[in-house]
């Protein structure tokens, strides 16, 4: 082939390449601009102290304050944290290290199953099993803040747990047998000492299940009843930033929906710190190895 | 001497007993690890079986007509409508992603600052909820481009929704690829995007599937990103500038109808076929990219 062309070809795939790559900075851009172009002049219309912690909201009266959402997102993420976590980072040292492994070629798959189903089949499984549990279990309608937490804690197990497995499993194996030599058991060599390693990874495993169950909203908004009121008990309902989104946008105009865009907007600066938090955590974790060589 | 080594590293039930009466916190946390791998497994267990169980029965060759009505509620237009919102958003990210993934492993410079954000970005893509970039896709297609609720706008949201996925695993499988491979390509004469397209990439290409795969489940599971872009009419669309539902947002209009429960049963169970199909192949794929090495 000519040379000269040659040289043209490459050059010009080289911008190719870069345009590409430039997609997803362009995509951010893009989404940056277009929520906080119509949401924050709907908070400042609204008035954003009424906006950000106002109780009541009643869009046929134009009245939006979001704080039960923002309330009710915490709630429920916090419960799905207190549930999902313990299961999830025990399951994941079980799989690391207590496991056999025929054990293992079955488990392993079907965590892998719970990451990829469907929210809308959680969702579903929610409302036609944990729902009438928990009805009989404590009375009520049986969609409240614990039948939510229940859900999302279920469905944050299985980034938890393969976060934390790879974590546990980057812990040089010194470390264990170093405190098994000592005379430590089985039990304390992996609590004492490999857990304890792999700290910022299952942190950061830890921050992913956040950032999941906070931007959660199909499976949520099946199950937590969406009264939008700040709840009194574990056993009320509760509605989330993702279901008030997803509830009305369907019908919603003017002002409303512009509110419900500023909704996504507080949502979003919540991902954006969530992710902030993830890459610190993450740049710690490789200041510490840079250290320990 | 291996024989020796493994007798040695061996404790006798006896001994672990004993161990375990000196340190009874070390019994319990390996109870407390038990317990934790059965929960997981007993929600996996109890989920697949019940709506097995209870989809099973439900599926009907009604519900796999051409067209659907009222009368059938037949899903098979959603699933035709799945495979080509799932052709189609493929069609629109993955070479955008594996070109971009080729600019960061292969052009890029060590600490070029265009890599750094693209990164950053990347990472901020990857958490944001589903729901943020339905209510974006809406703006962004559905109004400010005028393409309405359609195929179309609910392709281009899932495409930036899958982007950071095929982006990441191209990287990684790119960057798995020896040096070697390439110095030979550039000693034989090749030039860069020669090297690139002959050598790189087709060795690259397991791993690059498995993160098409993993983008599949994705857009298969979706349901917060596409009822205000591809919107929820049920039938096959005409062309890619109308309406259609996948099966995810089909099954998310029969539970919030609320008339369909044995069809959403159904829907589930092929739902969570599919997942399990798409679990299988990354499976094989996996195996093979670890048998390689």
């Amino acid at each position: 082939m000519n040379p000269k062309l040659q040289k043209i070809k490459e050059a010009s795939m080289k911008t190719v390449f870069i345009i590409c790559a430039c997609v997803s900075i362009v995509a951010v851009l893009l989404i940056c601009l277009f929520l906080f172009a119509n949401g924050l002049p709907t908070m400042g219309k609204i008035g954003v102290g009424e906006f950000l912690f106002g109780r009541v909201w009643k869009p046929l009266e134009d009245k939006f304050g979001i704080l039960p959402m923002i309330v009710g997102s915490i709630y429920v993420t916090a419960g799905a944290i207190i549930i999902g976590v313990p299961i999830g980072v025990l399951s994941a040292v079980f799989l690391a290290k207590f496991c056999p492994k025929p054990i293992y070629k079955v488990l392993k798959p079907a965590v892998d199953l719970l990451a990829g189903i469907p929210s809308i089949v959680y969702g579903f499984f929610g409302l036609v099993v944990i729902v009438p549990v928990m009805q009989n279990l404590f009375g009520g309608g049986g969609k409240s803040v614990l039948t939510a937490s229940v859900m999302l804690g279920i469905m944050i197990l299985p980034t938890i747990i393969s976060v934390s497995e790879s974590a546990i499993r980057a812990v040089p194996e010194s470390y264990y047998e170093g405190a098994l030599a000592l005379g430590a058991t089985n039990e304390r060599s992996i609590y004492k000492t490999v857990l304890p390693a792999a700290k910022s990874g299952i942190t950061a495993g830890v921050i992913l299940g956040i950032g999941r169950a906070i931007g959660e909203a199909m499976a949520v908004n099946m199950v937590a009843g969406n009264q939008a009121q700040i709840p009194k008990s574990l056993f009320e309902g509760v509605r989330t930033l993702t279901s008030n989104i997803v509830l009305e946008m369907g019908y919603a105009t003017d002002l409303h929906r512009e509110a419900l865009i500023a909704t996504a907007v507080v949502l979003f600066v919540f991902i954006l710190i969530i992710n902030l938090l993830f890459s610190l955590v993450k740049k710690d974790k490789k200041e510490r190895k840079r250290k320990a060589k | 001497m291996t024989d020796n080594t493994a007798y040695i590293n061996k404790i006798t039930f006896k001994q672990r007993l004993a161990a375990y009466r000196r340190r009874p916190a070390s019994l319990i946390m390996f109870l407390i690890t038990w317990g934790a791998a059965v929960i997981t497994a007993a929600v996996v267990v109890i989920m697949v079986a019940y709506i097995l169980i209870k989809g099973i029965p439900n599926l009907k060759p009604s519900l796999f007509a051409l067209e659907y009505n009222s009368e059938n509620v037949s899903m098979l237009p959603a699933i035709i409508n799945t495979v080509t919102m799932t052709l189609l958003s493929l069609a629109l990210a993955v070479p955008i992603g594996v070109f971009s993934a080729i600019y960061l492993t292969e052009y890029a410079k060590r600490g070029n600052p265009l890599v750094k954000v693209v990164r950053v970005t990347t990472e901020t893509l990857a958490g944001i909820p589903s729901i943020v970039y339905g209510l974006f896709g809406y703006l962004v297609f559905v109004i400010a481009c005028h393409f309405g609720n359609s195929m179309l706008s609910g392709a281009l949201t899932l495409a930036i929704m899958i982007l950071p996925t095929i982006m990441r695993t191209t990287e990684e499988a790119l960057l798995s690829v020896p040096d070697s491979f390439r110095e030979g390509s550039f000693g034989l004469g090749a030039g860069r995007l020669r090297t690139v397209f002959r050598v790189v990439l087709p060795s690259a290409v397991p791993g690059i599937l498995s993160g098409i795969i993993l983008a599949i489940g994705r857009i298969v599971g979706e349901t917060a990103a596409l009822i205000y872009t591809s919107g929820t009419v049920a039938g096959i669309p005409k062309d890619l500038m109308h309406s259609g539902r996948t099966l995810s947002i089909h099954m998310y209009a029969l539970l919030s109808e609320g008339l369909y429960m044995e069809e959403a049963y159904a829907t589930a169970v092929v739902l969570l076929v599919m997942v399990l199909i798409i679990n299988m192949l990354s499976g094989l794929i996996a195996k093979r990219l670890t048998a390689k090495k």
